[in-house]
């Protein structure tokens, strides 16, 4: 499964040693893989109850919080780097929660379904709202409210005031940097705050 | 789940004086504990439990009377807290009415019953005379404190007090402080138990009766600020006790009302009245951060000791008592010190009784955590290996256990 394989893409992307947040984490297995492989530390936020208890049980420290409530927790640039993956979509305050990741970290990596990839413009061409792989829910019941692109985030942080060092698409397990934009499923966003 | 089954309660004596914050001094006394499962060789699986406002050292199992221990279902082998893994302690603190030395012992220098005159205890206190039990049962570093509510403050000030002599701070339903209306919800249960005229200043006993009145009153406050007014609503409502309403003042005319004063009379008839006054004043006193601005993270930072801890925090979102916003700002405190914590807030109906209670993810919670200390002080074993009881006497239950067939 190209999962694992995602996973370890972004872990590529942190620092060893470092102090790391990571809103939305899940059952913790990018926290585990960071601590195990790259002597990582730091903290997972979850919102979810057999996630919190996942974490707990695999060492993983987590805290169970409500990210739509900010992270009022956190210190500024209190963690090298702030993790939000596959969580940004779920959000309602996306802009509030993007500069509330700025202000937290040092380094914010951001990764999402991206709307653009190909298929979905297909499916949208035929007048219907893509179902797909990275995607797979109806219009109706899908819990991505946020659904934007490559493209669209780029908009977003410069009006956040963020420095992109970093964005790529994710497919497959593989990375695309050649139009990422049209190729890839996931996109990918690293920054700093300027 | 298996029980414990019948536990004895057991007593120690300590004639070294015992500082008190507040500058007195315990001048002689005894603790009641019940132990639980085996410490093993390295003597490394120890886990003292402390308790709450009304609870005793009978943590879990059944006691002489065929009464369970106030957190059996937490506690025991194959529950959360896994007494085949773990040597767990529970222990009555001075001041309290169940064995340990309390207001209704005499005081060595004047022959009489403490009353009134039991010197004020602090959580501090009791937290360094649960340190020397500790030390007297060979245990230099316990694997972890469990505390819910007031037992949750002690086990924070364990990692204040005796940073180097544990491992694991677990603290249910607590609290840095108590908040203006838990001092006031206090005050008004201790005035009830102070003006009732059976209450002779604190020397009821040489008067051979009781302030049952101020007590009864005191529990059903209490009571009242333990359930959430959802729950409250849902189990009684406007329910009535008659048929019909009776217009009377005196008598009882809502469930609401049968069931506090049954909680009241309940309680009145266990509990002393002058160790209702020194635990409630012990909650009032309790504040870690005053000592450092009012800054709790000063407080841990001030111990670099403590900031290697590990900390599960759980709290319960209809817990007004003890709200999650007052767990929150420990956990905050603690991640302002880099400090290692998990943080549990298990919606759940129940209030502040939700601690006590067996709620699946609340458990799940403790148990996965449990695993977790388990596994760093080398009393891992997997569900399947577990025997339903411990093996032979004097020895470690594991790792022996897993060459059973």
């Amino acid at each position: 499964m190209s999962e694992r394989k995602d996973l370890e893409l972004i872990a590529d992307l942190v620092p060893a040693g470092s102090r790391v947040l990571d809103l939305g984490c899940g059952n913790g297995e990018l926290l585990a893989h960071l601590r195990d492989h790259k002597g990582c530390t730091g903290y997972g936020i979850e919102i979810a109850d057999a996630n919190v208890q996942a974490c707990v049980q695999r060492g993983i420290d987590v805290i169970q919080l409500n990210l739509e409530d900010g992270l009022a927790l956190f210190g500024n640039r209190s963690f090298d780097v702030v993790l939000q993956l596959d969580t940004l979509q779920h959000l309602h305050h996306t802009e509030r929660m993007l500069r509330e990741t700025a202000r937290v970290g040092g380094i914010g990596i951001v990764s999402f379904p991206n709307f653009a990839h190909w298929p979905n413009r297909l499916q949208v061409l035929t007048g219907r709202m893509p179902v797909t792989r990275a995607l797979p829910y109806e219009w109706f019941n899908t819990p991505n409210i946020r659904v934007g692109t490559l493209a669209d985030f780029d908009g977003l942080a410069r009006r956040c005031g963020l420095a992109v060092t970093d964005s790529f698409g994710l497919q497959r397990g593989r990375v695309v940097r050649r139009w990422p934009n049209l190729l890839a499923s996931v996109a990918v966003f690293r920054f700093e705050q300027t | 789940m298996a029980s414990i089954g019948l536990v004895t309660p057991q007593q120690m004596h300590f004639s070294e004086p015992l500082p008190l914050k507040s500058g007195a001094v315990l001048p002689d006394y005894q603790l009641a504990f019940e132990t639980y499962g085996k410490l093993n060789a390295e003597r490394s699986n120890a886990v003292l439990v402390c308790h709450a406002l009304n609870a005793s050292h009978h943590v879990a199992g059944l006691d002489d009377a065929g009464v369970k221990g106030w957190w059996d279902n937490l506690i025991g082998p194959g529950k959360p807290l896994d007494t085949n893994r773990f040597f767990v302690i529970g222990v009555n603190n001075p001041g309290s009415c169940f064995g340990s030395t309390g207001p209704m012992h005499a005081n060595a220098a004047t022959g009489r019953k403490w009353g009134a005159e039991f010197p004020v205890v602090t959580v501090e206190d009791w937290v360094d005379a649960q340190a020397r039990l500790v030390q007297r049962l060979g245990i230099t570093q316990l694997a972890a404190v469990l505390g819910g509510s007031l037992g949750g403050m002690q086990a924070l000030a364990w990692t204040l007090r005796h940073p180097e002599r544990l491992r694991h701070c677990i603290a249910v339903a607590t609290a840095p402080n108590l908040s203006a209306q838990n001092i006031a919800f206090n005050e008004v249960a201790r005035r009830a138990i102070v003006t009732d005229p059976d209450f002779h200043g604190g020397h009821f006993y040489e008067h051979g009766v009781l302030p049952k009145r101020g007590l009864r009153v005191a529990r059903m406050v209490g009571h009242i600020t333990y359930l959430a007014e959802d729950a409250m609503e849902t189990k009684f409502g406007r329910e009535l006790k008659a048929d019909v309403l009776r217009y009377s003042t005196q008598e009882i005319e809502f469930q609401i009302e049968s069931y506090l004063r049954h909680q009241g009379d309940k309680f009145a008839e266990y509990f002393d009245a002058n160790t209702y006054l020194l635990i409630t004043r012990a909650l009032d006193y309790f504040d870690p951060a005053a000592e450092h601005g009012g800054d709790l993270s000063r407080a841990f930072a001030a111990n670099p000791a403590t900031c290697k801890k590990g900390f599960l925090l759980v709290s319960f979102t209809t817990d007004w008592r003890f709200a999650p916003e007052r767990s929150r700002e420990i956990v905050k405190a603690l991640v302002d010190n880099r400090i290692g914590v998990s943080y549990a807030e298990i919606d759940a109906p129940h209030g502040h009784d939700a601690f006590l209670l067996e709620d699946p993810r609340y458990h799940a919670v403790m148990r996965g955590y449990f695993d977790r200390i388990a596994a760093e002080v080398g009393s891992p074993v997997s569900p399947e290996e577990r025997p339903l009881y411990p093996t032979a006497e004097g020895h470690p239950p594991y790792p022996a256990a897993s060459k059973h067939p």
